[in-house]
């Protein structure tokens, strides 16, 4: 590991004062620390600021917000008693994720800006666009079975590893965001970006910038809210395809929905097109099955990813299907059983596991 | 902690979070120490496990003495670890069943696949 000078800020309204062209904020470390271990990160100064006033979980009544300051642990966030009744899903996504210690490590403003697992992004061996510029990207070719389906381009597939930001995502909550030019908030859908041409700019901060809070809307939708995750092992393990839903419904009819996917994509990514499908309609186990198609739409798998393709289908009826069984009055259709059936779809899809918990054994590579 | 204070107990495993074998409590909260820099935690309390059965004369601690009892350990690098996180884990009230167990130590790998005996100890630590 490359030497470093490590500071923590005297003054906490603006520790970006304390931070050199050669510097990275540090606060869990879970992230940071494992690549400058590995040498994909090598900051010359850490500026720590784990220790700023960031750490309140706030209930604005007036607005019926949650404030969720970005130092906040996952754990905390995943244990906040409103937060468990109000917003399952964010509890559901955040003890998904990681493993205990880990979770007591990390803070959410992190989970948001942590680095893709790629094998290829952390090998400094290997070219990869997102590490080096115009390098390459080992990956298209290479091995990309738990690679990006959706959202990807001819430059990066690589997956985003969040579950926590999904749930976000499906919540349409807004990160709040303070820096050198000052705060700023926006939706977490603009604050994620796409590799497109430049897949070494994952997030619309600039150097200095930080997050400082999470504000997710209290909804009826939220209430009603789940996280499925399917993945390699029982636990332990980023997800293959995950969906957080949340869904709406009054005398039979499907009136919201929300649908973001995990585990697939590039970004967090927000299924639109699934969500359209459930929109005034009933919700039947057919048509959870039909938004699980219409969320696929735009996938462009590779040569050794197109389970998950049909993974996307069946995690989001799955998620959609538990979900309306656990709602009470107003779901009178409640779906019974799981819309896992019918043969694979996708090209290259062979023998998908049918989804829910993660098939055998809890003995597996870490990744 | 290993080479200047010799606190060999948290061992280095994966060097990456994942195997949990360098566990330590950190104001009672269990963490991956080799995730971060003992710089950072100025003024916290860190327990290893040389620091949880009290007086090095004295008895084990319940969960040193648990696993003892129900022999859940083979070659014993991961069992610092496998005991820090399971002492975390019985304060958090994660011991409601074997099922509960088995997901809340998920961060500690056992090559030795001792996990039934583990499941075992800390079921008897948490009196079940």
């Amino acid at each position: 590991m490359r030497s470093f000078t490590y500071t923590r800020p005297a003054e906490p309204a603006q520790p970006w004062t304390e931070l050199g062209p050669d510097a990275m904020y540090i606060a869990g470390g879970t992230n940071l620390v494992d690549l400058m271990k590995c040498g994909v990160a090598a900051p010359g100064r850490l500026v720590d600021i784990g220790r700023l006033p960031l750490a309140d979980i706030e209930v604005d009544a007036a607005t019926d917000t949650l404030r969720i300051g970005a130092l906040v642990p996952n754990s905390d966030l995943a244990a906040h008693p409103v937060v468990r009744e109000r917003l399952p899903v964010l509890s559901r996504a955040l003890l998904a994720g990681a493993s205990p210690q880990l979770r007591n490590l990390a803070t959410l403003g992190g989970n948001l800006m942590q680095r893709t697992r790629c094998g290829y992004f952390r090998d400094l061996a290997m070219p990869c666009n997102k590490r080096v510029p115009d390098s390459g990207c080992a990956a298209l070719d290479g091995e990309h079975r738990g690679h990006a389906v959706l959202g990807t381009s001819s430059r990066c597939i690589a997956t985003h590893p969040s579950d926590l930001a999904v749930a976000l995502l499906a919540l349409e909550a807004r990160v709040s965001i303070d820096g050198p030019n000052g705060p700023r908030a926006e939706p977490i859908e603009a604050f994620h970006l796409p590799p497109g041409e430049t897949p070494e700019r994952e997030t619309t901060l600039t150097h200095g910038e930080l997050i400082t809070a999470v504000e997710v809307p209290m909804t009826t939708l939220g209430a009603h809210s789940y996280y499925l995750k399917v993945r390699e092992r029982a636990s332990f393990a980023f997800a293959m395809c995950s969906a957080a839903v949340a869904l709406e419904v009054r005398e039979g009819t499907v009136r919201a929905a929300r649908i973001a996917l995990g585990g697939v994509a590039t970004t967090p990514w927000r299924a639109y097109a699934a969500e359209a499908a459930l929109i005034g309609g009933p919700p039947s186990t057919g048509a959870f099955a039909r938004a699980g198609d219409a969320a696929t739409e735009g996938a462009v798998p590779g040569r050794d990813n197109g389970h998950k393709v049909e993974l996307i289908r069946r995690v989001v009826a799955r998620a959609l299907s538990t979900l309306a069984a656990t709602d009470t009055p107003a779901t009178d259709t409640p779906a019974t059983d799981t819309p896992a059936t019918g043969t694979p779809k996708s090209p290259g899809t062979g023998e998908a596991p049918r989804t829910g918990e993660a098939p055998g054994s809890t003995e597996g590579e870490h990744r | 902690m290993r080479e200047t204070l010799g606190l060999t107990g948290p061992k280095k495993g994966c060097d990456l979070g994942q195997c949990g074998a360098c566990t330590v409590l950190v104001d009672g909260r269990r963490i991956t120490s080799c995730l971060t820099f003992a710089l950072m935690h100025g003024g916290r309390e860190v327990t290893t496990i040389e620091g949880l059965g009290g007086d090095p004369e004295g008895d084990l601690h319940p969960v040193q003495q648990a696993f003892v009892d129900h022999d859940a350990f083979q070659c014993g690098f991961c069992t610092p670890g496998q005991i820090m996180s399971a002492v975390a884990l019985l304060a958090e009230g994660h011991a409601g069943d074997d099922d509960e167990i088995r997901e809340w130590m998920s961060g500690n790998l056992c090559r030795c696949a001792a996990y039934p005996n583990i499941v075992a100890a800390i079921t008897a630590a948490a009196g079940r």
